[in-house]
C-alpha cells in the first residue's frame, strides 16, 4: 500500500504546475465557500441578536387570550408571583414587564398607527438595548409629565424634534377612548427601521394613570446566554400554568426559519463550489491518465489488476483534494479569524442593510461542524471526481496502451 | 519440460467488412530453458503471437498452453494474476515507472506478489547487481541510459520469478553497445539459470544469439531452425 501511495504522490508531482492549478483552484473553492458560510453565518446571527435585543428578548409570556386579538383586557395574571419565579430561576438573568396598547400618535402635521409599549425604565434597561439605541436625547431622563421615545424613521415621518408634542389615542380596558399628551424625550434608532417607525415606549406609569388599571400583557425575559432558552423555557412551562410561553423562535419565526433557511443555501452553495472542481479534477486527471496510458497498460500487463489501478487513480485524485481542502480550510479560518475581530464594513450599502436588521459591520462566525462537513464533502465529491478518470484507465488494453508511444 | 504449447493458434482482426488474418494456425512448442527468437519482417504477425502467448490479446482460434495451463480457460482477473506469476516481460520501449528508482521498479512487481518487503528489497539488489546496475539502486529511469533501463527492465521481468520471459523487440532502441551488454547477460542468465527466454526481433544481433529462430511470415510459421 505504501508504494502505491509513493506512486500516486509522486505521479501529481510529475507535472507539478499542473497540479498546482488544479490544487489552486480547491483552496480558492474551499475558501471562499468557507468564507461565505461564516459572512452569511455572521449576518444572520447579529440579526437574530439585533432582534433580541432589542426587542424580542429569549422568551415572552402573554394571557392566553391576549395575543388572538390583542384585546388589552387581558393582561397577565398575578404579575407579582411571575417576578418571584423569574427571580428565583438561576439562568434567567432579566426581565421586564410590558403594558401594550395599539393606538395613534399623532404630531400637528401628521398620524400614525403605533404599539405603544409600556416600560419600567429600570427593568427595561437590564433586558433592550432600548437605551444604547438613543440618538438624541436621554432615556426618560426629564423632569417634564409623560415622556416618549420614538424611532427616528417616525420623528422624521411626523416631523417631531426632542420636547415636541404628540398624542397618543387608544382604547383602554373598556374600550373607552384614551389620549394623552406625551413629549418627546428621546429619539432612537435600532437595526429595524420597520421597528422604530411602528413602536413607541413610554412608562407603564403614565399608562397606567391614563387607562387606570395597573396590568401588564407582556413579560420579557432574558437569559444568560441563547443556549440556556430551552431549558428555562421547560421550567417555565411547568411553574406558569394558564399563561402563553414563547421563545424567541416562536416570537420571531422569521428568525428561526431564516436560520433553517441559510442552512440549506449554504449547503447548496457548498455543493455548487464542489461540483465546479469536479470538473477541474476530472479534466486534471483524465488528462493524466491520457498521458500516461502506455505505462498504466504496462502495470496491466506485467499484472497489476484492475483494484489496484482503480486505486492509484483514486489516490492521485485524493492526493489533489487533500493538499488543497486543509489549505483552503485554514485559510478559511485565518481570515475568519482576522475578519471576525475587525469585522466587514459594509456602510457604503447600510440604508439596506437596516432595513432588513442588520448591522453596517458584519462579523464572520463559523461552527466548527462546517469544517468537518465541508471536508466529508470533499472527499466524496473527490471519490466522485476519481470515478470517470479510473474507468477510463481501467478501459484501456494492455496491447494497445503499450503500443502507444 | 514443455513451458509454452500453442495449437492452432489463430488471430484475426475484423477492419471493417475486411477481415485481417493476423496469426493462421500456429502450432509451436516450446521447452524449458530455451533461447529461441520469432523473428520475421513488420506485420509478419510476429507481435501479436507474442501477446496472445502473453494472455495480453484475445485468441480468436486455438489455444495457448503455459506449463500445462490452458490460459483461455481463465476470466480477466485469474489471467492478470497469471501474468504476474508466471511470465517475465521486456517491452521495446523498457516501460519503467518514471517516479520510482531502479531498485523500487524492480521490487514493485514484488509487492503485487505480496511478497514481504524484506525479501523485495533482498531480491531487488541482487537482480540489479546481477544486471551490473549495483550502483544505481536509487537512480530514477530519466538518470538511466536506454541500455541500463532495458536492464532494469530485465531485472524486473526475473523478479517474480516468472516461467518464461517475453521480450518483445528488446534491443530495437538500443546502441550496439548496449545491445550487446544485454544480450550476453540474457544468454549468461539462460546458460547458467536456466532462464526461457522467447524473443521477437528482426535484430540480427539477437538472432545471432538465439538458439532456436522460428521465421513467420503472414501469420504462419514458415521455418522453424536451430543453428
Amino acid at each position: 500500500m505504501m508504494t502505491t501511495v509513493k506512486i500516486a504522490w509522486r505521479n501529481i508531482w510529475r507535472t507539478p504546475m499542473r497540479s498546482l492549478i488544479v490544487i489552486s483552484s480547491i483552496v480558492l473553492g474551499i475558501w471562499a465557500g468557507i468564507f461565505v458560510i461564516a459572512f452569511c453565518y455572521g449576518l444572520n446571527s447579529q440579526r437574530t441578536m439585533n432582534r433580541i435585543e432589542s426587542a424580542v428578548s429569549h422568551i415572552q409570556i402573554h394571557h392566553p387570550e391576549y395575543e388572538k386579538d390583542f384585546d388589552s383586557k387581558f393582561t397577565i395574571e398575578n404579575p407579582i408571583t411571575l417576578e418571584k419565579t423569574f427571580e428565583a430561576d438561576p439562568e434567567i438573568k432579566s426581565y421586564a414587564l410590558r403594558s401594550l396598547q395599539l393606538g395613534m400618535i399623532s404630531s400637528p402635521i401628521k398620524s400614525n398607527g403605533v404599539q405603544i409599549i409600556g416600560v419600567n425604565k429600570a427593568q427595561e434597561k437590564e433586558v433592550t438595548n432600548l437605551y444604547k439605541n438613543l440618538t438624541k436625547g436621554s432615556y426618560f431622563e426629564t423632569k417634564r409629565k409623560n415622556p416618549i421615545l420614538i424611532g427616528e424613521v417616525l420623528a422624521k415621518k411626523l416631523n417631531v424634534r426632542l420636547r415636541s408634542k404628540v398624542v397618543l389615542t387608544f382604547q383602554d380596558n373598556e374600550n373607552n377612548i384614551i389620549s394623552g399628551a406625551f413629549r418627546v424625550c428621546g429619539i432612537f434608532k435600532t437595526q429595524f427601521s420597520k421597528y422604530d417607525e411602528g413602536n413607541v415606549f413610554i412608562q407603564n406609569s403614565d399608562l397606567h394613570r391614563l387607562i387606570q388599571s395597573e396590568g401588564y400583557h407582556q413579560a420579557a425575559v432574558l437569559c444568560y446566554s441563547i443556549e440556556q432558552v430551552e431549558s428555562v423555557l421547560s421550567r417555565l412551562e411547568n411553574q406558569l400554568k394558564g399563561a402563553t410561553i414563547k421563545d424567541w423562535k416562536k416570537v420571531a419565526p422569521e428568525l428561526a426559519y431564516a436560520d433553517e433557511v441559510m442552512e440549506t443555501w449554504l449547503f447548496l452553495i457548498m455543493i455548487i463550489i464542489m461540483l465546479t472542481l469536479i470538473f477541474g479534477i476530472i479534466n486534471t486527471m483524465l488528462m493524466a491518465v491520457f498521458e500516461r496510458r502506455k505505462e498504466l497498460g504496462m502495470l496491466m500487463a506485467i499484472g497489476m489488476n484492475k483494484s489496484k489501478v482503480f486505486t492509484l487513480i483514486l489516490m492521485e485524485t485524493l492526493f489533489l483534494s487533500l493538499v488543497g481542502a486543509p489549505t483552503g480550510m485554514l485559510l478559511g479560518a485565518l481570515t475568519i479569524q482576522l475578519t471576525s475581530e475587525t469585522g466587514i464594513d459594509l456602510s457604503i450599502v447600510g440604508d439596506g442593510l437596516q432595513s432588513v436588521g442588520l448591522s453596517n459591520i458584519i462579523y464572520p462566525i463559523i461552527e466548527p461542524k462546517f469544517y468537518f462537513l465541508t471536508g466529508v464533502l470533499v472527499f466524496l465529491f473527490t471519490l466522485i471526481a476519481a470515478i470517470y478518470p479510473s474507468k477510463k484507465a481501467l478501459r484501456l488494453k494492455p496491447t494497445e496502451a503499450i503500443r502507444t508511444i | 519440460m514443455e513451458i509454452i504449447k500453442t495449437t492452432g493458434l489463430t488471430k484475426t482482426y475484423r477492419n471493417n467488412e475486411l477481415e485481417v488474418h493476423a496469426v493462421k494456425q500456429v502450432n509451436l512448442s516450446i521447452e524449458e530453458g530455451e533461447f529461441t527468437a520469432i523473428v520475421g519482417p513488420s506485420g509478419s504477425g510476429k507481435t501479436t503471437l507474442f501477446n496472445m502467448i502473453g494472455g495480453l490479446d484475445d485468441i480468436t482460434a486455438g489455444t495457448v498452453e503455459i506449463a500445462g495451463t490452458n490460459i483461455s480457460s481463465l476470466n480477466e482477473n485469474e489471467l492478470i494474476d497469471f501474468r504476474l506469476k508466471q511470465i517475465g516481460f521486456v517491452f521495446q520501449a523498457y516501460n519503467l515507472i518514471p517516479v520510482l528508482t531502479a531498485k523500487e521498479n524492480v521490487a514493485f512487481i514484488m509487492l503485487l506478489q505480496g511478497i514481504s518487503e524484506e525479501e523485495r528489497m533482498q531480491r531487488s539488489e541482487a537482480l540489479l547487481k546481477q544486471v551490473g546496475l549495483g550502483d544505481k539502486f536509487d537512480s530514477r529511469p530519466n538518470q538511466l541510459s536506454g541500455g541500463q533501463q532495458q536492464r532494469v527492465a530485465v531485472a524486473r521481468a526475473l523478479a517474480s520469478k516468472p516461467r518464461f520471459i517475453l521480450a518483445d523487440e528488446p534491443t530495437a532502441n538500443l546502441d550496439s553497445q548496449s545491445t550487446s551488454t544485454l544480450l550476453d547477460l540474457m544468454a549468461e542468465m539462460n546458460e547458467k539459470e536456466n532462464i526461457t527466454f522467447l524473443f521477437s526481433t528482426h535484430d540480427q544481433r539477437v538472432i545471432d544469439k538465439a538458439k532456436r529462430i522460428i521465421t513467420i511470415e503472414d501469420g504462419k510459421i514458415i521455418k522453424d531452425e536451430r543453428p
